[in-house]
């Protein structure tokens, strides 16, 4: 799933100082599991705000929608009505949530109410990890399931910096050494030739560091012949 | 690109002074210089004039501990300038595949004809937290290119050089973080990248590198490159201490206390320095020691006088 | 006017709402300010109930469960205590004092502990003033005091 964190309730109270009506808009998918963006939480920022609207003796209106996935426009449907008189919305989407809303509102100002993470998942109530940078070429196979992209803290491909110490990370004694570990398993998988292959240099040019990229499906793509003509 | 083929010892080929004497068969020596927090160059020049004639190259680190400093480049050709014989060091935190390949042929163009291949401490220590790191390539990757660059004269993108860049190239291991096995692998696998020679994290816990290099030799990989020993001489107690906490640094207990005990703190420190330089000697495999004499690079001078490593080759 | 705060108080079935009832027969008095809703285990008050007081109209909240150790459920107590913790942060980040907001731990037996409480907790929120400036109080609305 994509993490996400709650903002402040006051960052956001910096940006509609002035404003009177305001949507709070939640998603039902990646962030109600992280629980930083579903219903509940929409009703916890949306009450903040309410609060803090009274006491500054000017209240907001304030609506909530949650809506099943914010990064389909179709699910975007019931914010139509909402949005018509709103000064802002704020998204406890993930920024690809807020951009789908701005894109299909581009009057009204969308403010991003989470700060997305990353790729990752639950590894205990409450606690979320990263665990994939999405990069665009997949290296799992070889790294035994442990994705040196994330979890390597310098993001190296052929094997451990001269930091790892005790099986920890030189960049912070809480996190385990990403290498350290692929050598454990790929011993155990009795695989550690592996280690001797030198990896090239990643094409980056698949990772976000790249262009903006884009997946396309022909065959899943509407049938021109089906549609309706102009 | 192409990589690794297994590096093979061939004759010196890229004019360095450290190739030769290594090749020649010589108990190597380089000093380490670090570079100041500052635009000023004189203190490079001091140094550099000061060490030449008692090691065979100068290291200059590359923003070090991830701490801003005058550039390695241009502390390099200070010590060109000065007579001295720089070793590039290069990490892969701070610049891209692009920089660094463009780097290596400023540099190669001014003279330089060593350069050390490290990733580079995680920024996250260092002055500047906040910055972004680059780790494009890594270490093992770097190697590779500037052996790729040297011999086939390609860049990483499979481009002709004209004019390559003759370089011995360098690469770093830690002796002491992790599994011996691991460490072992890995360093073979910087020699199968091409590196020629290889300065190891210091040294003070002298049975841990001893084991190190039995399963090194054991491998073969002391065959197929030259490993020098790192060597710090310690200014203090609290300098030893500091250091133990560094991640991957071992300093066995006792050596602290020694340096507590003693009356006079720096006349131990090089006395410790030469003890383990002779120790390592020793020790089959070794080709050379490399004096990291932080923030007392007046130290080598004495040391490797007292070592009977003076005069240089 | 003398300010009369309203006051809202999550009690869970098991021990607080018990020791409100212990309160009741030993005659006890604690301030009519306190509003009491009745809840399975204080684990179950979520931030949104707690907030939703506020919006409603409360000057203070208070969440009482079992002492620590004794929860019927385990835990529930400890959660709504850390629950409690955060809610305080993020009401304290919108500029409404933390103090409003009040975790209790009691058992049933502690009638005489709970009024005493009760009564300081009004007294605290009588210090600091109503939540709301004048106007903006919906005044007269009675909270919601279902029990259960
Ligand atoms: S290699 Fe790339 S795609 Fe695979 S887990 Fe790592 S970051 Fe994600
Ligand atoms: S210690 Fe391990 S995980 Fe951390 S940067 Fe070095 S190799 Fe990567």
């Amino acid at each position: 799933m994509i993490l996400a964190r709650p903002k402040t309730v006051s960052s956001i109270l910096a940006l509609v100082g002035g404003m009177k009506s305001l949507v709070v808009a939640g998603c039902q998918e990646c962030v109600t599991v992280c629980q930083s963006g579903g219903r509940k939480e929409v009703s916890c920022v949306a009450q903040l705000l309410e609060i803090a609207g009274k006491k500054r003796g000017f209240p907001f209106e304030i609506a909530q929608v949650t809506v099943f996935r914010q990064c389909d426009n179709e699910y975007l449907v019931p914010l139509d009505v909402l949005m018509e008189k709103a000064d802002a919305c704020i998204s406890l989407g993930c920024g690809v949530g807020v951009q789908f809303i701005a894109e299909r509102y581009p009057t009204v100002m969308v403010i991003p109410g989470v700060d997305t993470v990353g790729g990752g998942g639950t590894v205990m109530s409450g606690v979320w990890e990263e665990r994939c940078a999405m990069c665009g070429e997949c290296i799992l196979a070889e790294t035994t399931g442990i994705c040196p992209v994330t979890r390597c803290a310098k993001g190296l491909l052929n094997g451990p910096c001269g930091g790892s110490v005790d099986g920890r990370c030189e960049a912070g004694t809480d996190l385990p050494c990403a290498w350290e570990m692929i050598y454990h398993r790929l011993k155990k998988q009795g695989r550690l030739d592996s280690l001797t292959r030198i990896r090239p240099p990643k094409n980056w040019a698949h990772s976000g560091s790249g262009v903006m990229r884009k997946v396309i499906r022909e065959e899943v793509m509407p049938c021109l012949s089906v549609l309706p003509l102009k | 690109m192409s990589i690794g083929p297994a590096a093979k010892v061939i004759e010196a080929r890229t004019g360095s002074r450290l190739e030769k004497v290594l090749r020649a068969g010589h108990f190597a020596v380089t000093a380490e210089i670090g570079p100041p927090k500052g635009a000023d160059g004189r203190r490079i020049q001091q140094l550099a004039a000061l060490v030449k004639d008692y090691s065979d190259a100068q290291n200059l680190t590359d923003n070090q501990t991830a701490v801003v400093r005058l550039c390695s480049l241009a502390a390099a050709v200070h010590v060109l300038n000065n007579g001295g014989e720089p070793v590039l060091q290069m990490t892969t935190r701070d610049r891209n595949r692009i920089a660094l390949q463009s780097d290596l042929l400023g540099a190669a163009s001014l003279g330089v004809r060593n350069v050390l291949c490290l990733s580079g401490d995680h920024q996250r220590f260092g002055n500047h937290p906040e910055a972004k790191g680059v780790f494009d390539i890594d270490s093992v990757q770097l190697t590779a290119t500037v052996r790729q660059m040297r011999e086939e004269r390609l860049f990483i993108c499979g481009e002709e050089i004209k004019a390559p860049p003759r370089v011995f190239v360098g690469a770093v291991e830690n002796p002491f973080a992790g599994p011996v096995e691991l460490r072992v692998l890995r360093l073979g696998k910087k020699v199968m990248a091409g590196a020629e020679f290889i300065q190891t994290q210091v040294v003070y816990d002298v049975e841990g590198f001893t084991r190190w290099m039995e399963a090194v030799c054991a491998a073969g990989w002391h065959k197929k490159t030259f490993i020098l020993a790192g060597v710090t001489p310690p200014k203090s107690a609290g300098a030893l201490r500091y250091m133990s906490r560094i991640p991957g640094m071992k300093v066995p207990e006792e050596l602290i206390r020694r340096m507590e005990k003693a009356s006079d703190k720096l006349r131990e420190g090089q006395r410790i320095a030469l003890e383990i330089i002779n120790h390592v000697r020793a020790i089959a495999g070794v080709s050379g020691v490399h004096i990291m004499a932080i923030n007392w690079e007046e130290a080598v001078p004495e040391i490797v006088s007292m070592a009977g490593l003076y005069p240089r080759p | 006017m003398s300010f009369e705060p309203k006051i809202l108080a999550f009690c869970c079935h098991h021990c607080a709402y018990g020791a409100a009832d212990l309160s009741g027969v030993l005659r006890l008095q604690y301030p009519v300010n306190i509003q009491i809703i009745r809840v399975p285990c204080s684990g179950r008050v979520s931030g949104e109930h707690v907030l939703d007081a506020f919006v409603k109209g409360a000057d203070g909240v208070c969440v009482a469960g079992c002492l620590k150790g004794n929860c019927h459920y385990q835990s529930g107590n400890l959660r709504a205590g850390k629950r409690v913790e955060i809610l305080k942060n993020r009401l304290a980040d919108i500029g409404i004092e933390p103090e409003r907001l009040h975790m209790f731990y009691v058992s049933a037996s502690m009638g005489a502990l709970f009024a005493r409480f009760m009564a300081e907790l009004v007294e605290t929120i009588r210090d600091l003033g109503p939540a709301f400036s004048g106007q903006e109080r919906e005044g007269g609305e009675q909270l919601d005091s279902r029990t259960s």
